[in-house]
């Protein structure tokens, strides 16, 4: 306490003196800093020393010019063509392509799930809250690794052999090698079908603009949603129907060993997307219920009191406001399916990690290799990050 | 006077009548929650239906068709498989996790040397119960035991030394790897993250810096590949002559990680803070550890108590990854012994993983549970 009176006494002199300077948060802050800067330097440069000399010493090239090597490993499900003489960098990109793809399948059958249950789960119906409660319960609180390893060695694994495949609707079959269903054979002009469809999607959006600008102008609707579902269902198979039905199919067809022929996905896949799904549903579902009881009860009142119907209000007052709550969390969920899609090496599945993993194996370059998941991941965060982003601030709330 | 002498003027009140019988009872509770509407009543019927067809199947798997006894496969496999059940009969193989049970425990942990994981889980228990009840004495000194000394004691009472016969961390595994793991990984990762987290808002440019970039770059890759950082890249960083346990790789793998995003968690109490508290702490000539420690940081945390637990929960369920570095944890050690001859037969592999997944989500349920209780515990502020 004396010294904080004295200093409050005379300010001017204790700010003058040298010894004070040690007391300056400011000056303290700097050092601190140069410290800090100090230390990471020379941690950093302790690191790379060792580095260089322990990978000298194992022989190891350092630069990414293994990436034009020959990969000399075969990939299962790859979505480019690709062979073990392709080159280690394309065998990345097949990892990267097969990463993107189960996250892609797995982001939407989870937002499915998960806007399901999570509205289950608030539903007035006891039964149905409490299966909704059971389902997040027990997925919430279960490694997403043992999911992955409980479908691919507890389920497919033990799936018949191929020879007594499970037949399924659709002319597919179910075996412990994956599930194999009819490939689309499009024929000529089936191009004609894709272009069809992207107009249809522009035709709606154009129209969905024209029908806002029209109710905002003269306060009458226009069924824009219908009329939009009717464009994009109804173009394409018009056009489908006018070119003469230009598809066939390749039917799977059961040989001694072997169903043969049509497409197939196999049990890594498999296990992962539903893994996936299933468990990042759950959190999606709590997401969802959280959001929806965020909305005050006012608001629902308040369209009562205008006189609009249930399913009007959940419509146009409580999704559009809880939307906007769940929205950053959902974001994140997502991301974390997109790296939990990395638990595909345990069961062998090639997406980025595992490729790079045997990457690591054959040519010992850990550090090029770690880098590139680093960029990889990192990047993939950032433009989801920003994408939501954008989405959010089209969603907020726009406020005086 | 006389006015009370008027016959007809009730003197008791009458008797209420029974509420009618549609607004009581069995019927009116399943009126209101199952057969409120016609929409209800087809979404009722529907979940009793997939509760009729899927439990009795679960159920009779679970239990009736299991088997509880046996020495090896033939308890689990049936007649065309080479055991003894009938054909076509498909049941769990409780066996197997009984016969397996202690490695499902310990791993490969010396048999006779038990009494020391034992010891350690006795005395992890003693410190950790009066530190989850909010009213027992001497949280200081429990805390210093349970989370100082005990990683100390146990270190050298599961990896010998001192006397002790050594037992490599190789011969670890199973559910005390597990714990082992998380238990670290949480006494590690909550002190960093709040250092992260007081990093990360500072007003020192370079710390700041240094702090976001560490966070954003963990959050922003899986565990998998910090893990396979630990393990490939760790050696490479040190100098020669030195290694590293692969266990203690896999714990700082796990402790960054998690440090990271408990970092976020804390930061979020931090930003939830009103400005006038940092003030008040100010105007009372608090240094700047003063402030965080004594005013800011318990009621920070108090606001996100929920998010810490969460983290927690996640970090445990996060330690099954290390089975993919090549550790056997739980999941890992149950993985392995279904590759074991004596007990391979089709529903080795799903009874392992059922029991996995129920000892994974005990764990859990109770983490979350406490959390929901000590939410009630600390709600102070808002009570009215």
């Amino acid at each position: 306490m004396a010294g904080f009176a004295l200093s409050l006494a005379k300010p001017e002199s204790q700010r003058s003196s040298t010894s004070s300077l040690i007391y300056d948060p400011k000056v303290r802050g700097i050092f601190y800093q140069i410290l800090t800067v100090a230390l990471v330097a020379l941690f950093v440069w302790t690191v790379t020393q060792n580095t260089i000399h322990n990978l000298e010493k194992a022989n190891i090239a350092s630069g990414f010019g293994f990436l034009e090597g020959r990969a000399g490993f075969d990939i299962a499900q790859t979505l480019v063509p690709y062979s073990s003489d392709s080159t280690y960098g394309r065998a990345l990109l097949v990892g990267l392509l097969n990463t993107l793809q189960v996250a892609f399948f797995g982001i939407i059958t989870a937002s499915i799930i998960g806007f399901v249950v999570g509205i289950a789960r608030l539903s007035k119906n006891w039964l149905i809250a409490r299966l909704a409660q059971v389902y997040v319960e027990i997925f919430r609180n279960i490694p997403p690794l043992l999911v992955i390893l409980f479908w691919y060695k507890g389920v497919i694994a033990v799936l018949p052999q191929a020879r007594d495949s499970i037949a399924l609707p659709l002319a597919s079959y179910l075996n412990n090698r994956g599930l194999f269903f009819p490939k689309a054979l499009w024929g000529n002009g089936a191009w004609m079908v894709g272009v069809a469809l992207v107009v249809a999607i522009v035709a709606s959006i154009v129209i969905f603009r024209w029908a806002r600008a029209r109710q905002a102008r003269t306060g009458q609707q226009f069924r824009s949603g219908w009329t939009a579902i009717g464009l994009i269902i109804g173009l394409p198979a018009l056009t489908f129907l006018a070119l003469g039905s230009p598809i066939s199919f390749d039917y799977p067809v059961a040989g001694r060993f072997n169903l043969t022929g049509g497409s197939t996905v196999g049990p890594e896949f498999i296990s992962l997307f539903l893994a996936l799904s299933f468990y990042t549903a759950s959190f999606i579902a709590e997401i969802v219920r959280g959001g929806i009881m965020a909305v005050a009860k006012g608001q629902t009142e308040a369209a009562s009191a205008l006189g609009l119907r249930p399913g009007v209000t959940t419509r146009l007052v409580i999704i559009p406001q809880a939307m906007r709550i769940i929205i950053p969390p959902l974001t994140s969920q997502f991301l974390n399916l997109t790296k939990n899609s990395s638990l595909a090496v345990a069961v062998g599945f090639a997406d980025v990690v595992a490729v790079g993993g045997t990457m690591l194996n054959q040519t010992g370059q850990a550090v090029e290799i770690v880098a590139l998941w680093l960029v990889i991941y990192l990047s993939l965060s950032v433009t989801t990050a920003m994408f939501m982003n954008w989405f959010n601030a089209k969603m907020a709330l726009v406020e005086r | 006077m006389a006015l009370t002498d008027f016959s007809y003027v009730r003197q008791e009140m009458a008797p209420p009548k029974p509420a009618p019988a549609s607004e009581v009872g069995v019927i009116h509770w399943l009126r209101a929650n199952l057969f409120a509407s016609v929409k209800d009543t087809i979404l009722t019927l529907a979940a009793i239906a997939l509760l009729a067809y899927t439990l009795p199947g679960i159920i009779q798997w679970l239990f009736i068709d299991a088997s509880w006894t046996g020495v090896d496969r033939k308890a689990c496999a049936t007649i065309s498989q080479g055991g003894i059940l009938p054909d076509g009969q498909s049941g769990a193989c409780w066996a197997f996790v009984s016969a397996k049970f202690e490695q499902f425990i310990f791993g490969r942990y010396p048999s006779d040397l038990y009494w020391r994981p034992l010891l350690v889980m006795a005395m992890f228990v003693v410190l950790l119960i009066p530190m989850l009840m909010p009213k027992a004495p001497y949280k200081g000194w429990n805390a210093l035991a349970l989370f100082i000394i005990l990683p100390f004691v146990s270190f050298f009472l599961l990896g010998g030394g001192l006397g002790l016969e050594p037992v490599e961390t190789q011969l670890w595994g199973g559910l005390m790897v597990t714990l082992i793991l998380s238990f670290f990984g949480i006494t590690v990762s909550l002190p960093f993250g709040i250092l992260l987290a007081l990093g990360r808002r500072s007003n020192m440019p370079v710390i700041k810096m240094l702090c976001v970039l560490f966070i954003e770059i963990i959050r922003g890759i899986p565990l998998i590949t910090v893990l396979f950082m630990a393990s490939v890249m760790l050696p490479l960083f040190l100098p020669d002559g030195w290694t590293f346990d692969k266990l203690l790789r896999a714990l700082i793998g796990v402790s960054l990680f998690s440090s990271a995003y408990m970092a976020e968690v804390i930061r979020g109490g931090l930003q939830a803070m009103p400005k006038g508290q940092f003030e008040g702490a100010d105007s009372l000539g608090l240094s700047y550890w003063q402030k965080m420690r004594l005013v800011i940081l318990p009621q920070a945390i108090k606001l996100v108590i929920p998010g810490i637990v969460n983290t927690f929960i996640g970090l445990f369920k996060d330690t099954s990854l290390v089975y993919i570095i090549g550790m056997f944890d739980l999941l890992g050690i149950v993985t392995l012994n279904q590759s074991d001859a004596n007990w391979s037969t089709p529903v080795t592999p799903i009874t392992g993983y059922v029991f996995a997944g129920f000892v994974f989500w005990i764990f859990c349920f109770a983490m979350s549970r406490y959390s929901l209780f000590m939410e009630r515990h600390l709600d102070t502020g808002h009570k009215r």
